[in-house]
């Protein structure tokens, strides 16, 4: 298909797009934080000043600036800077791959489902009400009880548990663009269903799947830190910013940075890749070209 | 006389009403038993008010939806029921203008590749070739070809349908479908635009179904016309004849409802005004389904469905009970002053 389309320029050519992607000062801001973010959890090993798990009981709950630890210690002396740069690397996993996971398997069968509806459409509608019957939390978690503890499958149970509102969210955009007349233009010109669905419909989509994932990544974040909790995510003494925040909870009056260093990790990873989303999406609507 | 490009016959189309998951409420009688020819380089022109299901004859025709029942055939093939693959194949012989320029184009797509996709989908052409053709088609329409690289929301409404009338006869198509291809348009870019499309046909000499509730439009363009009324076509002449005698009192009304450029004869021109609406077709009336609104009804009318009627053998057909034997229309003011 890439092959037939040769011969006119791109639709967006890569150049163009980081152009006008570039022109949006908040999009760059975005996406200089993501990159951020995913270079620290990538380089932990390297550019934490010290063993995110080694616990130092004579220098417990030391508050931000102390010597040595720039922000501070946690219950059982740890260095919260050291666990909030590896914790980067649990929570981007979950954060990243789940959604990418929800993304990979909901939006084939949405706009599959969306587009020729029938008897496979409501068996998948049905399904997802199914799911979504049941609070995510306790799917997640059922999930992750059955494939057993370890990150990697809390991170595909988070995916799991986002296919069917991503599904549902894809499935209603293309049940509207295949009303659309542009679509029956298309039939008219004798386009295969295949072109309809990925030249057509997927490129009028992809606005509202890149909101619905940078809506899924924080959330993803989050999801982590609770299954964490639960003892389904990652195992101690492996830092994740989820379980930062929970094991900070006892401590909010002694020690409110234990909680608002990991929790400002969370927004500010959020916040860029909203940002990024956002910008990019953008970026790749011709309708917004300057 | 040469084979027709497009023969329908006893077209229907209907919509079943569903509430909830299966129960069936009512059917949408949207087109009732509709026949009719288009030969080569010949337009009909398809007029009737909103609701009068000619935008459903023209999706069925191009077979965008399914005709319910009827036989379509476009070159002499049938094409009522084609296999996905065979319907894609011969849709090369025909296209769709549609009415509304704004949403008939993909926002997202380049207007090179709307213009090139017929091109591509067919496989007919591809690399320089398919830009020349797509060049050629875009200056046949009167645009330049820098246009190629603009996108739908930079043009204006009139250059749209432009693009989408490049689009449609890219391929040379044997049919065009034209579906109110000006009511979104300004008063100056509709004359621009109807004058493109006599423009191309002489040239490319397709065969054109025009659909549209403009009469004046429609008296430009058309060389025949058919009156659609309650999705049933009540009258069908030659361009010249309906305006000069019109014979079912449905067209009668229609056609005083248009105004004429010439004030003192606008001022004498008898003026009919139908009451009420068109009636829901999803209950049509009894009988000539025109009859609940004609001033001349009488009891006939409710109980019998007239016929199209050849009345003097030369092509004027209409359907009333009250046109004479020698094609005399009723007086619709007759019945209408007291």
């Amino acid at each position: 298909m890439t092959a037939a389309m040769a011969g006119f320029p791109r639709r967006v050519p890569s150049f163009a797009l980081i152009g006008r992607f570039s022109e949006r000062p908040l999009a760059v801001v975005g996406a200089i934080l993501a990159l951020g973010v995913v270079a620290i959890a990538l380089a932990a090993p390297f550019i934490a000043p010290r063993d995110p798990a080694s616990t130092d009981f004579g220098a417990l709950l030391l508050p931000p600036l102390s010597e040595g630890h720039p922000l501070g210690t946690d219950d059982l002396g740890r260095d919260v800077i050291s666990r909030v740069i590896w914790g980067a690397q649990a929570s981007m996993q979950a954060g990243v791959f789940s959604t990418l996971l929800a993304v990979l398997v909901a939006v084939p069968i949405g706009l599959v489902s969306g587009y020729y509806r029938g008897a496979p459409d409501l068996i998948a509608m049905r399904l997802t009400d199914t799911m979504l019957a049941f609070p995510y939390l306790i799917v997640a978690v059922g999930l992750a009880v059955v494939l057993g503890p370890s990150l990697t499958n809390a991170t595909i149970a988070i995916g799991l548990v986002q296919i069917p509102k991503l599904l549902r969210v894809t499935r209603g955009e293309v049940l509207a663009l295949r009303e659309e007349t542009f679509v029956a233009g298309a039939v008219a010109d004798g386009a295969t269903d295949a072109f309809i669905i990925f030249r057509h419909i997927l490129p009028n989509v992809v606005n509202t799947l890149l909101v619905q994932s940078t809506i899924i990544v924080p959330y993803a974040i989050i999801a982590e830190s609770s299954l964490s909790f639960l003892g389904l995510g990652v195992q101690p003494p492996t830092p994740s910013w989820g379980v930062m925040l929970t094991t900070a909870q006892p401590y909010m009056d002694r020690a409110p940075w234990l909680a608002l260093v990991p929790g400002l990790a969370i927004s500010i990873a959020s916040l860029s890749f909203n940002l990024f989303g956002d910008g990019l999406r953008d970026a790749l609507d011709p309708r917004l070209r300057r | 006389m040469s084979e027709p490009v497009l023969a329908v016959s006893g077209l229907r189309k209907h919509f079943v009403l569903t509430a909830g998951l299966f129960a069936a409420v009512g059917t949408v009688r949207a087109v009732e038993d509709v026949s009719f020819e288009i030969r080569s380089g010949e337009t009909l022109g398809l007029v009737g008010e909103s609701g009068s299901g000619k935008t459903t004859v023209g999706r069925c025709v191009t077979r965008l939806i399914d005709p319910t029942a009827g036989r379509i055939t476009l070159n002499g093939a049938d094409i009522t029921r084609l296999s996905r693959s065979r319907l894609r194949e011969m849709r090369r012989h025909m296209h769709v203008v549609f009415q509304d320029p704004y949403s008939s184009l993909d926002p997202r797509m380049s207007i090179g590749d709307i213009v090139a996709g017929p091109l591509r989908h067919h496989g007919i052409a591809s690399g320089g070739e398919l830009r020349r053709r797509v060049d050629a088609m875009l200056e046949a329409v009167g645009m330049r070809a820098g246009i190629r690289d603009r996108f739908p929301h930079q043009l204006s409404g009139g250059q749209r349908q432009r693009v989408a009338i490049a689009r449609a006869l890219i391929l040379e198509p044997n049919l065009l479908v034209a579906d109110e291809p000006l009511s979104a348009l300004d008063a100056s870019v509709q004359a621009s635009i109807i004058n493109l499309l006599l423009d191309l046909q002489a040239r490319m000499g397709f065969a054109c179904l025009y659909i549209t509730h403009d009469l004046s439009a429609a008296k430009v363009l058309c060389d025949r016309i058919a009156v659609m009324y309650l999705g049933r076509i009540v009258e069908v002449a030659a361009n010249e004849q309906l305006f000069a005698a019109p014979r079912h009192p449905y067209t009668q009304a229609l056609l005083s409802a248009v105004l004429t450029p010439d004030p003192s004869a606008q001022q004498a021109r008898r003026r009919i005004v139908l009451e009420g609406d068109i009636p829901s077709p999803v209950e049509p009336p009894s009988g000539c389904v025109f009859h609940t609104r004609c001033p001349v009804a009488i009891a006939r009318c409710a109980v019998d469905e007239p016929a199209l009627v050849d009345h003097l053998g030369d092509g004027h057909v209409a359907a009333c009970h009250l046109i004479g034997p020698r094609g005399e229309a009723p007086d619709i003011l007759a019945g209408a002053q007291p």
